[in-house]
């Protein structure tokens, strides 16, 4: 029969730890460069030699101290799930600093399997690490690992497999100098009367975190009769001078470890401090990040044009079949005017929205989005957040959701909740096909410029709003910022499709239920009531539209385009699927010419269309997670009816100022 | 003599070792975790508008100017200077 392990993979940032997760799993599932990639719980599971791996991969972490909200997530796992063993992915450049969540591990009695991730380039440096003595010393099994090539992975899995088959290890201990041993003593006694507690959690881990004033560790002691003790024993004294003295003693521990196992050579300039010196620079760096984005853009959409010829054919000969053997007047309508021209006009984009993921997923895992978070840093700070706001603010390239999930590596409350809050500005891939459409139709051979145009409208929005929040509603000043920068390093390429594939597939997933479900309703209410011209103002939508098109009249946009903008709540996707299905046109580019065709649509229109869809209330999944993270109905009502109304002021100011210049 | 300035402050360009941190007592620790540990040398690498990009340890990190106010630092000397 087999036997389930349970494993948790644990680590500080930047060491490899997601891709040793992918290589454990062969999970799909995303890695990046730069801290907090992690942002939600993970798992996989593994079959070995008889025994069923299920394998969690924890946030990157430097501490268990719980500092910010991956920390919690991480340490809330160990130590209340206990995972029969726990894989620490250390950096084997930096032994240093990896060990001292290593040492923190141990105190907790965790069954502790080191992978030295990255031991070749520790090894082309000239580092001799040794492992036997390593293991020794600590108690712990060690593997030597290269996870981008997949080294050592076999190794790991027979040492996960074969650690929970030796005894359980007994707490490391590190000692703390005289007076705080004292006082953990003092505290282990008084733990020690519950033993309801103790049996949970090692007495000195728990002692130590007190001393520590951990207040996750004080919450747990809220149930139980020893509480009043423990807080009258506390009061006593100051613990803050122990604080950063018992994080020097774990370091003085690792500091006598080290040399016994490992001979380190000095780095000279590395090749990507180089890189740095140019990427970086002061006059550089912003026409740098400006370029590469303006890139990632032209490229989205020169490369994905070919392909959505292609598409586009496929889906006209379906329309053009359908409409030849389908007898039934309104079966045909509904699956070609429908289905096929809503859903058409959405996969249209999928080329584009793989190559824009692909793009993405390289920029993350070079390392160069830290880059990016520190070039922004100044501006960021002016408009009171801190550089570290911007990586969600990136990741909203993609998708809001994750973007927004992506803020919890944000330790400060005020920063996060305006992190999230200005992160749906940042123009997420649905928005994509809205802009291709109309700026392929209207602006030909500028469309790339017209798109990129709007990209950088979406950050100006997103920062000024932040400094409009900060100055009215998160007052304060934005925490100090601090960020580990990755080594460059050359994106692997499976690591990039999988995850170009990953979110892809999801953008699919959307098209078949969400959006499906959209043009459909949308269909319904074109061709009814009976006998009504099918889309025209008189059917049910008309209706609708004409009800809200006061509404966005003084934009100059017409019933058709308020219809789509309702739909596109749902998911901005339907914005386009929706004018599609409208237009009736029947699948491939025909949408296009009839757009052209329509006296209501002008360039100046289009560009109003798009700058409204890039800033009105972000779709219903966006929505949902603001609502989740922020914990707070307020905030989500907040978000949407300011960014509505930001949508409305700049999409009436674009197109009064393009009537005038086109 | 040494003096201790914070690393905002310092002359670009060249070394120097951390003193103190002066800030409270989560965001030492911090540091600290992060491998920023007391006495380690700081190599800068580059300044952005007031942002700092440093190597400590082996690992690259950026600041802000406002952390960068925090962090006390000293001049490191090669050789014992000599006077006379």
């Amino acid at each position: 029969m087999a036997e389930k392990i349970k494993v948790a993979v644990a680590g500080n940032p930047n060491v490899g730890k997601t891709t040793i997760f992918n290589a454990l799993t062969g999970a799909r599932q995303k890695i990046g460069n730069w801290p907090g990639v992690t942002v939600e719980k993970k798992e996989g599971t593994k079959k070995h030699k008889g025994h069923v791996l299920e394998i969690v991969d924890l946030p990157g972490t430097y501490s268990l101290s719980a500092y910010s909200a991956d920390e919690v997530v991480a340490r809330d796992y160990i130590i209340d799930e206990k995972p029969d063993v726990v894989v620490q992915v250390l950096d084997s450049t930096n032994l240093e600093r990896n060990l001292y969540l290593t040492s923190q591990l141990l105190e907790m009695g965790t069954n502790l399997v080191l992978a030295l991730n990255m031991s070749d380039r520790a090894e082309m440096r000239g580092d001799d690490i040794d492992i036997p003595r390593l293991e020794s010393l600590l108690g712990v099994s060690a593997i030597k690992t290269v996870a981008n090539e997949g080294g050592g992975i076999e190794a790991l899995l027979d040492s996960i497999v074969s650690k929970t088959e030796s005894n359980p290890p007994k707490p490391h201990e590190i000692g703390y100098g005289k007076t705080v041993e004292e006082k953990i003593c003092a505290l282990e006694d008084i733990l020690g009367n519950d033993t309801e507690l103790t049996k949970h959690y090692p007495a000195r881990w728990m002692a130590v975190k007190l001393l520590e004033g951990d207040e996750n560790v004080l919450s747990k002691l809220s149930s139980s009769n020893i509480e009043g003790k423990v807080q009258n024993y506390l009061s006593g004294f100051d613990n803050e001078e122990y604080e950063v003295e018992m994080a020097d003693k774990r370091y003085e521990f690792i500091g006598a470890l080290l040399p016994q196992v490992c001979t380190t050579c000095a780095e000279d300039v590395s090749p990507s401090d180089m890189v740095d010196k140019v990427v970086t620079n002061k006059y550089l760096g912003i026409p740098i990040f400006l370029s590469l984005m303006w890139g990632m853009f032209e490229l989205t959409f020169a490369l994905g044009t070919p392909f959505m010829g292609l598409i586009g054919k496929f889906f006209g000969w379906l329309g053009g079949a359908v409409a030849a053997n389908i007898e039934s007047a309104w079966l045909a309508s509904l699956l070609g005017d429908g289905i096929i021209a809503g859903v058409c006009s959405v996969l249209l984009f999928v080329p584009n929205i793989f190559i824009l993921f692909f793009a993405i997923a390289l920029l993350e895992n070079s390392g160069y989005m830290a880059r990016a978070a520190f070039i922004m840093d100044k501006l960021m700070y002016k408009m009171g957040l801190q550089g570290k706001s911007f990586i969600p603010m990136l990741m909203g390239f993609g998708c809001s959701v994750p973007a927004i999930m992506a803020t919890r590596t944000l330790e400060d409350e005020k920063d996060r909740l305006i992190t999230m809050l200005v992160t749906p500005f940042m123009s997420c891939g649905a928005r994509l096909p809205v802009y291709i459409l109309l700026a392929g139709t209207f602006f030909g051979r500028e469309a790339g410029s017209v798109i990129f145009g709007l990209y950088v409208l979406g950050i100006l929005v997103a920062i000024l709003s932040a400094k409009l929040f900060r100055t009215f509603i998160a007052k304060g000043q934005p925490s100090p910022f601090i960020m580990e920068l990755p080594p460059y390093t050359r994106p692997s390429l499976v690591n990039s499709l999988l995850y170009m594939w990953n979110q892809g597939y999801l953008y699919l997933k959307k098209v078949g239920t969400v959006i499906i479900g959209g043009v459909m309703l949308v269909w319904v209410l074109a061709y009814f009531p009976q006998g009504v011209e099918y889309g025209s103002a008189e059917s049910l939508i008309g209706s609708l539209g004409q009800l809200i098109e006061p509404l966005v009249a003084p934009l100059g946009f017409d019933w058709k385009i308020a219809v789509a903008l309702i739909f596109g709540v749902v998911a901005k996707e339907i914005v386009v699927g929706s004018l599609g299905t409208l237009y009736g046109t029947g699948g491939g580019e025909s949408l296009s010419p009839a757009l052209l065709a329509d006296p209501s649509f002008s360039p100046a229109i289009a560009l109003g269309l798009m700058v409204f869809t890039l800033l009105y209330v972000p779709c219903f999944g966006a929505v949902a997670v603001i609502k989740k993270e922020t914990g707070s109905w307020k905030w989500m009502f907040f978000q949407a009816a300011y960014s509505t109304a930001v949508a409305w002021v700049l999409a009436l100011v674009t197109v009064l100022v393009a009537n005038l210049v086109l | 003599m040494t003096s201790k300035i914070p690393l905002s402050m310092f002359p670009s360009g060249q070394a120097c070792q951390i003193c103190d941190v002066c800030a409270g007592k989560g965001l030492k620790r911090r540091l600290v975790e992060m491998g920023l540990t007391p006495e380690s040398i700081i190599q800068p690498l580059g300044c952005n508008r007031g942002s700092l990009l440093i190597s400590v340890n082996g690992s690259r990190y950026a600041l802000g100017r406002g952390m960068a106010n925090k962090i006390m630092v000293q001049p490191v000397y090669e050789e014992v200077p000599q006077f006379g």
